[in-house]
């Protein structure tokens, strides 16, 4: 049905001409749900946006062919184009509080696409996007059909992005990372829609994602790519079994799944024993009884109620819950950025929630708390560099200088592995990973006792997801410290912490140690929220047990440099 | 792996090349770091240079059209127009650039404490705001120089006032949106007090766009100021300044002393645009993502 051949797509910089894609070619039959796996910058989306010729400003097909149902794509006049997109070809694209108009009620955006296709008429648009509505499964859609973007979760906005890319009855749909950024029971939710919908109107899709978790488990075939090439392909169980390529490999040792190790996530080459972890019984940091209300238009909002639990010393503590469920503001709490309704927050028994969290920053206990925070990016200042990041933490509370300084920032950059020779550049001239290991060196600077990580992995590819876990490890071993992993993600939190507390609605629904948790759920949340992640096919290496691994682990330093 | 290594890219460079970089890719900011150039260096070494003292007065040789001698020809009492024009360069300058001085840092403060803690300092600040520009801010103007008197001081006091809620208001909103930034939250960790975080976390980061305001505003607090004079709320004679000149010049141009009114005018013009061609320039060398 589409046919790319050699397709190559250039983009016109100020360094020059960069070729984001280098002669790609795939079919997609009748029916078939492609997916095209990679990660950031490996030209996947490009791909996508070059088909539907909507490239950005710069950006051209260089060469190659690309042929749908008979139509040149690459030559069609931008009428035909215009005629193709949502009525042939629609797309679902990543972000859907982007892809919605904020200020225009998602009926009426629905009711665009039909009318400007001609699939509706003034007089029952309404009905027909209220049907659109109704086709993903959006309860109530009378009354949601005057909704705004903003009034909707993310999950909801999600669907109504889908109904707008079906409300034509397209016969080819390329969903580009459609789930990024939801939490997983919405994504499983919508990907179940979604391939649902596509079996039962026998269309066609290409699933573009950085998770190959997920592509496997709902694609019929799988492209792998790199660097604007496609270096694999072949069905989600021989790749995921036996991938032929290094890449795919590597790829496939980082997603996270059941069994596998934190060691297990990187390339076999850099995998060294795991350190021994000092978790002790003597509590650090005691939680008693916390609640966080907020005064809310209609009535409190109660977005902590009653949390008690303690974090022992060099224990890692996960806490995970979907958005919501208040465990960032827990984090927000305990960092002391935020005051607590009422509670205590006993650390190395002195209650730290007497202290208002304005007059902390001043607190001689403000070194011991350190958080790394969730987005990389948002969290360096652009115009501070990497090593100025790195010193405030030291100039503020150690009252470093000169030398000394200088020092300290080099041996912490040797610690995250961050080579010397980034220290002076921009937040925007790093990539993601190094964005990481920036924000954790300043977390780390002053050898704190209790180290916070927000989803410090949430916005990283999977490669670099494996890498940063590894070094949040080593780090925890060589330095002695306590860490509170909030994330979304059961598997993940799985991999570094002893202990687990899974939240819903501001209060703990279970806890225990991690291991337990996992393996045999109590609470019907913790279920669901354990089934929702992606089960990859099995692989060949993963059925054997993890002790034998680790006796054959080669002792090899982590702090690969691929990474940086 | 998507990350690039260290050998991709040229190590850092210093402001200095970053500045050439920035003039070298825009020819406009080039021509107009000339053009800016060329008015500070008249404002400096104008009066040491010009031919004639521009107060010096000769009956005999007044209304003179431009000659050799008199580039910009004489006016009704004989003074020299281009030493006036070029003397007046000083004043003019120095008016805009103190009224825009007192409003960039007036606006920066109160922006930053209305975006920064928000409540009822924001709601009073956004209030006083919005009365001074419910005002023609120009009749505003002749309302302060008229109840404080004529005076260069008053002058700058006035524009300064008009021009202030830009400031605060840009500001407010810059501050505002980055106000829970991670870096923000994370110079907190770091032990920094609200204070120093707005100082040297968030007010930073509204500087490029503040630089666009900061030159188009030069250009606009030369007109006013030259407008005052116009209109006779201003600097007054014989004081060399564009504006007057333009006022007193406008009353021969019908008998054909063109040249009066025009060369002073001329040099307005130059100025306004100068500093409206310089906005761009300056806002790419604040801005660290432009060094790539």
């Amino acid at each position: 049905m589409l046919s790319v051949k050699d397709l190559s797509v250039m983009f016109q910089t100020r360094r020059g001409a960069v070729d984001a894609v280098r002669g790609v070619s795939f079919d997609v039959a009748k029916g078939e749900i492609l997916g095209i796996v990679g990660e950031s910058g490996s030209g996947k989306s490009v791909t996508s946006y070059a088909l539907m010729r909507i490239l950005d400003a710069g950006g051209m097909i260089k060469a190659g062919e690309a042929t749908y149902s008979g139509v040149d794509l690459r030559r069609a006049a931008e009428r035909d184009m215009r005629d193709i997109r949502g009525r042939e070809i629609s797309m679902i694209f990543q972000n859907p509080r982007a892809a919605l108009n904020p200020i225009r009620k998602v009926g009426h955006q629905i009711e665009d696409v039909l009318r400007q296709h001609a699939q509706a008429t003034r007089y029952d648009a309404r009905g027909k996007a209220i049907a659109a509505m109704e086709a993903v499964r959006i309860n109530d859609a009378q009354a949601r059909f005057d909704a705004y973007p903003f009034e909707l979760s993310g999950g909801m906005c999600q669907r109504i992005v889908c109904a707008i890319a079906l409300a034509c009855d397209p016969k080819l749909l390329i969903a580009d990372e459609p789930t990024t950024g939801l939490d997983i029971t919405t994504q499983k939710a919508v990907m179940d829609l979604v391939s649902g919908l596509i079996r039962e109107r026998d269309m066609s899709s290409i699933l573009i994602t950085h998770d190959l978790g997920l592509a496997a488990q709902y694609c019929d075939r799988l492209l792998v790519m790199k660097d604007g090439l496609i270096v694999e392909q072949g069905d989600p169980a021989q790749i995921f079994g036996q991938p032929a390529h290094p890449y795919s490999r590597k790829l496939v040792d980082a997603t996270p799944r059941a069994g596998a190790s934190v060691r297990d996530l990187l390339p076999a080459e850099a995998r060294s024993a795991e350190p021994r972890m000092l978790a002790t019984d003597q509590p650090l940091v005691e939680v008693r009884n916390l609640t966080k209300t907020y005064a809310g238009k209609s009535g409190p909002v109660h977005a902590v109620r009653g949390i008690s639990f303690t974090i022992n010393r060099g224990q890692c503590v996960g806490l995970v819950g979907e958005s919501g469920c208040g465990k960032s503001t827990i984090s927000e709490m305990l960092v002391r950025l935020l005051d607590p309704t009422s509670g205590q927050i006993k650390f190395d028994g002195d209650d730290i929630a007497k202290t208002p969290a304005r007059r902390f920053a001043r607190d001689s206990r403000r070194a011991d708390i350190q958080m790394v925070f969730q987005d990389a990016t948002d969290s360096l200042n652009p115009r501070h560099t990497a090593r100025q990041t790195i010193a405030e933490p030291l100039r503020r509370l150690a009252r470093m200088r000169g030398n000394a300084l200088t020092t300290r920032i080099e041996e912490l950059a040797g610690l995250v592995g961050l080579p010397l020779s980034l220290l002076d550049r921009f937040p925007h001239q790093l990539s993601g990973g190094q964005k990481a290991r920036v924000g954790i060196a300043r977390a780390v600077a002053l050898d704190p006792k209790f180290l916070i990580l927000d989803e410090p992995t949430a916005a990283l590819d999977v490669s670099i997801q494996a890498v940063v876990l590894n070094l949040l490890v080593d780090l925890r071993a060589k330095l002695g410290l306590s860490y509170l992993f909030v994330s979304h993600d059961l598997h993940v939190v799985r991999l570094l912490c002893d202990h687990v507390i899974v939240m819903k609605d501001g209060q703990i629904v279970e806890e225990g140690p991690a291991r337990d948790v996992m393996a045999d759920p109590k609470d019907p949340y913790t279920k669901s929220l354990i089934a929702a992640a992606p089960t990859p096919p099995e692989r060949a290496g993963d059925t054997a047990p993890t002790q034998l691994e680790t006796k054959n682990a080669q002792h090899l330093a982590v702090h690969d440099t691929r990474a940086s | 792996m998507s990350d690039i290594t260290p050998a991709d890219l040229p190590r850092q460079k210093g402001t200095l090349d970053h500045i050439l970089y920035v003039l070298r890719a825009n020819p406009v900011t080039l021509i107009a770091f000339g053009m800016f150039a060329f008015l500070i260096l008249s404002a400096l070494f104008g009066p040491a240079l010009v031919p004639y003292d521009p107060l010096a007065t000769n009956a005999g040789n007044a209304l003179q059209p431009p000659s050799w001698a008199h580039w910009f020809g004489t006016d009704q009492i004989g003074r020299d127009v281009f030493s006036r024009v070029i003397v007046a360069t000083r004043l003019d300058l120095t008016i805009s650039v103190a009224a825009v001085a007192i409003s960039f840092v007036v606006g920066s403060v109160l922006g930053c404490i209305a975006g920064y803690w928000g409540g009822w300092p924001d709601i009073i600040l956004n209030r006083f705001l919005d009365t001074i520009m419910a005002f023609p801010l120009f009749v505003l103007a002749m309302g302060i120089v008229a109840a404080l008197g004529n005076s260069v001081e008053n002058i700058i006091y006035a524009t300064a006032i008009i021009n202030m809620p830009f400031y605060a208001r840009l500001v407010r909103a810059e501050v505002n949106i980055r106000r829970d930034a991670g870096f923000v939250r994370a110079a907190k960790l770091a032990g920094s007090s609200d204070m120093r975080v707005l100082a040297t976390q968030i007010f930073p980061n509204a500087l490029p766009p503040m630089m666009v305001q900061v030159s188009l505003n030069l250009g606009w607090a030369i007109l006013n100021a030259a407008g005052l004079s116009f209109i006779g709320l201003g600097v007054s004679p014989p004081t060399a300044e564009w504006g007057i000149m333009v006022a007193e010049g406008a009353n021969f141009i019908v008998s054909g002393e063109w040249w009066l009114a025009v060369f002073p005018g001329l040099w307005l013009m130059f100025a306004v645009f100068t500093f409206n061609l310089l906005g761009d320039g300056l806002r790419d060398i604040v801005d660290p993502r432009k060094r790539t």
